[in-house]
């Protein structure tokens, strides 16, 4: 099956095999290219593993069956994640150019196709270092003891909390009303937040020093970013491994329930987690990797980092997981030795003669002995599955549930600032990889003048970025964050990978690609990548788009909020999106999506009106030089 | 007479076992969790303990409410349990049969509470007394919150390293235009030099400075 569409003009458009050695050996272009091997790997890696290996692979792991959610999530890993990951880099790899350049090069009208990857890639950036901006007001505020979440202000008389704080819990408080000072809903914008603005300024800074240069820049800090979240989470895998009730953790991370298996939605789930995690669509890899030596072995980098993602996963899932486990068996604990003081206080029982042991028995024994007596008191009940499923995906478990066990740990000042400095340098790293598939593509497009400096380029997107992020710091931003992190990312990156993928292997031609990759690697590759890239990757894409799409749909759009005059008040409320709400849904998710066939027919009505233009001209000179 | 004291002194404790009952208007219930402050040093709770706790509270009433000097007579304690829980009421010392009014009682706890807590070993919520609450202790506050310092060093560096940085590129630029311009004046000369393909080496390169 042989099936491609005709393209003309394309080998005028690209640099054939001959040029490329010859471009290599003059080093000519002044193009820039990475020290050395290591720069890139470290570059990819730090730009796959972010946020959402700590804060939602673990989360789906343990929601979607435990060791079972694994088979899915490594079978598409290799059906769906490895082969785009070849492509983005064969092709930025044998075009030498970013995203937007190398679309342009395979046909001028899938450029649309490099304005989406740019416009989502800004949209993530900019939600991306608020959650950046407030994992450095907690890094800043880690350098005290005792920790400041770890209590509460007291009221006006100095009698009791502060009551916000006393239903909630020092560290709920400590986040929605210290940190970011949340409104109740979405429509009440509730004016600037300070702390916040102070610190997306020194978020923004951060990166535009790294970015400033490109990659000689960037490829420098990468050596801190990428390695440190490693050795943190091995001192973190270590000391969780000591504390009590790790354990717990990790069993119920791993506890396979097979039946879940059968679900479509884990499948789904998988596919997406696979998709967004690989960084995907973003255009940064196609960028990275057109800085390589013309030879080297993209195939091999491909599989390489499929597996270190893989291995990072399952590695901060675990210790994740004895974190959550210690501080699910110490608000256990808690919980029954509250229950228990209850009960000697009531009876005026000795205090051995309840403890955690006999608990049990003595609660019947004496539910039986004074049957009205046992409701009237406070007695909790205390379930361990539910603390140990409690607020463990995105912005809970780094702010809530690893803060509040941090304060349990002996020498917490110290654990919180290695916390946070990994989460730092993790979200750093791939913003790394958003800022340069954002500023590429516009000096591909050529939006500022040639001879502007990189420095300048950086420079300005850093600056336009921090000012629309004022957004988010608003005492409602924390709702704005959700709002981009469910609709920002999502649908548009699925629309574009399929697009990549359709555009690779049914305009460019796989033939060609396989012929690219033989002359830069040395071998053409196997029937594995024919099969995947032809059928199955572009399938699996189209069929998690779909049901993405439709799940959308059918449901209402509702949000959680932080309402303390609510009855349910610690719990966050589910409240509906006011109507305005999808006219910023459609300007998220809705333009990248339809950027590229937009584009593609702005481009064609605009050169079907110059070509006729030009036509009438040519038959009027030509009117004019018979006439004459 | 022996006899008339004797019933004087059974009236007496009659009455000041009347007076301190569970509930009493002006008393207060005391309860200590011996083994959830101390562990495996705990001490037990004997009548001698009793007698400190009253001998503290004596002090205490005597330290708030000046001018009167209570006695451990004053402080009567009943309905000891094994939780160990008590009740106890504070009497006048100039009339036994009357009891002080509660809020009295209440500020002179209030005021020595961290003796009372120093003299068991205890801390306000092991040694609770049932009814006054403990004034909670202010969280610790700074003058300049550190998170301000930490932010302060981290945008001097930042700000340092991208001065730096952009000096070092715009130097870097300079070079390489005025490199850049020299090799094209050398050019320009070399071809000057140049006549029918041969070098005129008396002309020499500083006359390009005296040209006009």
């Amino acid at each position: 099956m042989r099936l491609v569409l005709p393209n003309p003009g394309l080998d005028l458009r690209i640099p054939n095999h001959e040029d490329l050695d010859r471009i290599e050996k003059e080093e000519a272009g002044g193009r820039q290219k990475w020290d050395n091997k290591a720069q890139y790997i470290l570059t990819c890696v730090g730009f796959c593993i972010g946020l959402g290996n700590v804060w939602r692979f673990p989360y789906l792991c343990q929601s979607h069956g435990g060791g079972a959610f694994l088979i899915p999530y490594l079978i598409l890993l290799v059906l769906e994640g490895m082969p785009l990951l070849l492509l983005e880099f064969a092709m930025g790899q044998r075009l030498r150019k970013g995203s937007v350049g190398v679309w342009r090069s395979i046909n001028p009208y899938l450029t649309g196709i490099g304005i989406a990857s740019m416009l989502v890639s800004f949209l993530v950036a900019l939600y991306y270092n608020t959650l950046i901006a407030w994992i450095l007001w907690y890094l800043f505020n880690s350098f005290q003891s005792p920790l400041p979440w770890a209590q509460c202000p007291l009221n006006d008389n100095g009698t009791g909390f502060i009551p916000e704080c006393e239903q909630s819990s020092t560290v709920d408080y400590f986040f929605y009303r210290v940190t970011l000072n949340t409104t109740a809903s979405i429509e009440d914008s509730g004016g600037i937040h300070w702390p916040i603005v102070v610190c997306l300024l020194a978020a923004w800074t951060v990166v535009a020093i790294c970015c400033i240069r490109g990659i000689s820049s960037t490829g420098k800090a990468v050596y801190v970013t990428a390695i440190l979240p490693y050795v943190v989470l091995g001192i973190f895998l270590v000391r969780g491994l000591t504390l009590k009730g790790s354990w717990t953790g990790i069993k119920f991370l791993f506890t396979p329930d097979v039946n879940e298996l059968i679900e479509p939605t884990t499948w789904l789930d998988a596919g997406a987690q696979v998709f967004y995690a690989f960084g995907l669509a973003w255009g940064g890899l196609i960028s990275f990797s057109s800085y390589n030596p013309v030879h080297n072995n993209c195939v091999q980098d491909a599989v390489i980092l499929s597996v270190v993602t893989a291995l990072t996963s399952v590695y901060a899932a675990v210790v994740t997981y004895t974190i959550i486990g210690f501080r699910a068996t110490e608000k256990y604990e808690n919980c029954i030795s509250g229950n228990i003081m209850t009960l000697i206080n009531a009876f005026d029982l000795p205090e051995n003669n309840v403890t955690t042991s006999n608990y049990e028995a003595m609660l019947g024994h004496l539910n039986n002995t004074y049957p009205d007596v046992i409701p009237r008191l406070d007695i909790r009940t205390c379930d361990m599955h539910k603390l140990l499923s409690e607020g463990v995906e995105g912005t809970g478990l780094a702010f809530i549930v690893f803060t509040e066990a941090i304060t349990n740990m002996p020498g917490s000042p110290i654990w919180s600032v290695l916390f946070f400095l990994m989460l730092f340098c993790l979200g750093l790293s791939t913003l790394f990889g958003n800022i340069e598939g954002v500023v590429v593509p516009l000096k591909d497009l050529k939006v500022f003048p040639k001879n502007w400096p990189h420095e300048a380029l950086t420079g300005i997107t850093c600056v336009v970025a921090f000012i629309i992020c004022l957004l988010f710091a608003q005492r409602s931003g924390f709702y704005w964050v959700t709002v981009f992190d469910s609709f920002a990312g999502s649908v548009p990156l699925l629309t574009v990978g399929l697009f990549e993928m359709i555009a690779v292997v049914y305009i460019y031609g796989v033939d060609r690609l396989n012929a690219d990759i033989k002359f830069m690697v040395g071998y053409k590759p196997s029937i594995f990548w024919q099969v995947m890239w032809r059928v199955v990757s572009p399938l699996i894409v189209f069929i998690i788009l779909v049901f993405y799409l439709v799940t959308q749909a059918q449901s209402q759009l509702r949000y959680l909020v932080w309402d303390p005059n609510s009855e349910e008040f610690p719990s966050l409320v589910s409240s509906l999106y006011p109507t305005w709400i999808n006219a910023v849904i459609f300007l998220l998710a809705g333009v990248p999506s339809i950027a590229t066939p937009v584009y593609a027919l702005c481009r064609l009505v605009y050169v079907r009106l110059m070509t006729s233009y030009v036509i009438i001209i040519n038959s009027s000179a030509v009117k004019a030089q018979i006439t004459v | 007479m022996w006899k008339n004291t004797f019933f004087l002194f059974f009236i007496l404790s009659a009455c000041a076992e009347e007076l301190c009952k569970p509930d009493a208007s002006n008393g207060y219930k005391v309860r200590l969790s011996l083994k959830t402050a101390l562990g495996d040093d705990a001490y037990t709770w004997n009548k001698n303990e009793m007698f400190l706790f009253q001998s503290t509270l004596a002090f205490a009433m005597r330290t708030s409410h000046t001018g009167q000097s209570y006695e451990i007579s004053n402080i009567v304690v009943c309905n000891e349990t094994d939780r160990v829980s008590f009740w106890f009421v504070v009497t006048s010392p100039g009339n036994p049969t009357e009891l002080v009014e509660n809020y009295i009682v209440e500020e002179a706890i209030r005021k020595s509470r961290h003796r009372i807590n120093s003299a068991f070993l205890l801390t306000d919520k092991t040694l609770e007394f049932v009814g006054i609450l403990p004034t909670l202790a202010t969280p610790v506050s700074y003058d300049t919150p550190p998170w301000l310092i930490v932010f302060g060093v981290l945008m001097g560096i930042i700000v340092a390293g991208i001065i730096v940085l952009l000096a070092s590129s715009i130097v870097k630029r300079k070079r390489k235009t005025r490199r850049t311009d020299e090799e094209e004046a050398d050019e320009e000369t070399r071809v000057k030099t140049m006549d029918n393909g041969v070098y005129n080496m008396s002309f020499s390169v500083e006359d390009k400075l005296t040209q006009m």
